[in-house]
């Protein structure tokens, strides 16, 4: 088992991506040179089930996307800030723990008022 | 070190291989058909022929896209899916790489990957793709919280965030003293018997719950049923891949599949043992040490691989036997479950593993 960690750790993540990226290079390249290249109007209009384009894809999408990633940025951060807490967690003992949830229940408090705010209403 | 990533290179796509043939023949015996049966004996060729075909196939780029978001959304998927097999441990003494941060990086990748579906929809310049990407962003993320809780009752347990070394403290070849329930005041020390007593999940028995929360929050992030509805095409046609055609579309087919085995195995890995034997030694009948081999030898390697490839695909299976029980959810449903179900329950269960901690201690 691993019990000292080194910068060099981190090189086959960096080996894996290369690896990732050759594979699909060469699928392209295979693809690009067995596949056929036909153009035409209809065919690189964007599907819509066949039936005339209407308009562009880029309309304004519903709010409720925006505010969902908005609130994963809050949760995230706090979940993440949370793992170095959890390695120690043997060593802070109580204490920690206490802390922990003193402010966990700060931001839960913050969740009731996104939940009373309907923010997670869909229906709307 | 290497060899495990050339094992995982070789192994990855042969599980897609396997995988969407297995799929196939599972939804067949669900639903009372036989299922692919004419590419050689039982259609076990059958997937072979679909590779080929789509390698034949044209690489269509719509005029309306955005040309590079369009070209390069494949790349960041399967790179982000692909890479991510870096940390995991295959066996005793087989593993990629020996991060330290092997779980945050692990969360950090499958975080990429949205940025992957977003560029798909966002440069395909399509209404169903732009919606399904949409949709799985918003799904993904949502439930990267409740993951993110369920994998931090583990790593306050195992106080480390090395895959490897969660790995090793669950078997016969702890480096510490395993007690049963976690609870050294019941002064039932396990270490020697291992199996399945040293488990994370018995070893903390709320871990199960956390477990089924993982295992939900998993389906999600693979956009897997009953959670596909970034790609139901009953309303979206194919959501976010659209407008993907050939290879390019196979890529993101075997980053799905890819994706499935990544959350199986690390379900594995967390909650259930790793590559630890789930047989316990009982007195003189030796079974943990029988079907287990000393870590470093060749013995270790098979029977580990064995052992952790075995749980990961059981997981597998449950996940396609869920795709063809459950209907789909509707997109408030899903969000519903997301943040007011499974959210609480995964801060509840963080806090009693908390508690359960400190009783062990």
């Amino acid at each position: 088992m691993n019990t000292t960690y080194l910068p060099s750790d981190f090189l086959p993540i960096i080996v894996q991506f290369v690896l990732a990226a050759a594979f699909i290079v060469v699928t392209m390249i295979v693809t690009h040179r067995i596949g056929p290249i036909r153009k035409s109007k209809k065919k690189d209009d964007p599907f819509e089930c066949g039936i005339e384009v209407v308009g562009d894809a880029r309309t304004p999408i519903s709010v409720k996307y925006f505010l969902v990633a908005i609130l994963f940025v809050l949760f995230d951060v706090e979940v993440i800030f949370m793992y170095p807490w959890a390695v120690n967690f043997k060593k802070l003992g109580m204490l920690g723990f206490v802390e922990m949830v003193l402010f966990m229940t700060l931001l839960l408090a913050g969740f009731y008022y996104i939940i009373r705010k309907g923010v997670l209403k869909w229906e709307e | 070190m290497y060899a495990t990533l050339i094992i995982f290179l070789l192994m990855v796509p042969g599980f897609v291989v396997v995988g969407v043939y297995l799929e196939r023949k599972i939804s067949a015996f669900i639903q009372d058909r036989m299922g692919p049966m004419e590419v050689g004996k039982w259609g076990l060729l059958q997937l072979i022929a679909d590779l080929l075909k789509l390698l034949q196939k044209e690489d269509i780029v719509p005029k309306a896209a955005d040309k590079w978001l369009f070209l390069g959304a494949p790349f960041v998927i399967f790179a982000a899916v692909f890479a991510a097999y870096a940390v995991l441990p295959l066996a005793p003494g087989l593993s990629g790489s020996g991060a330290a941060v092997g779980v945050f990086y692990l969360l950090t990748i499958v975080s990429v990957d949205v940025i992957g579906i977003l560029m798909a929809g966002w440069g395909s310049n399509n209404k169903y793709a732009l919606f399904g990407a949409m949709r799985s962003g918003a799904q993904i993320i949502s439930y990267e919280i409740p993951l993110g809780l369920s994998i931090l009752c583990v790593v306050m347990l195992n106080q480390t965030l090395d895959l490897q070394a969660i790995s090793f403290q669950q078997g016969i070849y702890s480096p510490e003293p395993v007690y049963l329930f976690g609870l050294k005041d019941l002064g039932v020390d396990v270490t020697q018997m291992g199996g399945f007593l040293s488990w994370n999940i018995v070893r903390n028995p709320f871990l199960f719950l956390a477990y089924i929360v993982f295992f939900i929050a998993s389906l999600a992030e693979c956009n897997r049923a009953p959670f596909d509805l970034p790609e139901g095409e009953s309303e979206l046609v194919g959501g976010f891949h659209t407008e993907y055609s050939g290879m390019r579309y196979a890529l993101l087919m075997l980053s799905e599949y890819g994706m499935m085995l990544l959350v199986s195995l690390l379900g594995a890995i967390l909650f259930l043992g790793s590559w630890n034997t789930p047989l316990p030694n009982i007195g003189p009948l030796r079974l943990a040490d029988w079907t287990s081999g000393e870590p470093g030898t060749w013995l270790g390697y098979l029977t580990g691989a064995f052992w952790l490839l075995t749980k990961a695909l059981l997981a597998v299976l449950v996940q396609m036997w869920v795709r063809w029980t459950l209907p789909r959810l509707r997109v408030d449903q899903l969000m519903f479950l997301g943040w007011k179900v499974l959210t609480p329950v995964g801060l509840v269960l963080f806090f009693v593993s908390g508690v359960w901690r400190l009783l062990g201690v």
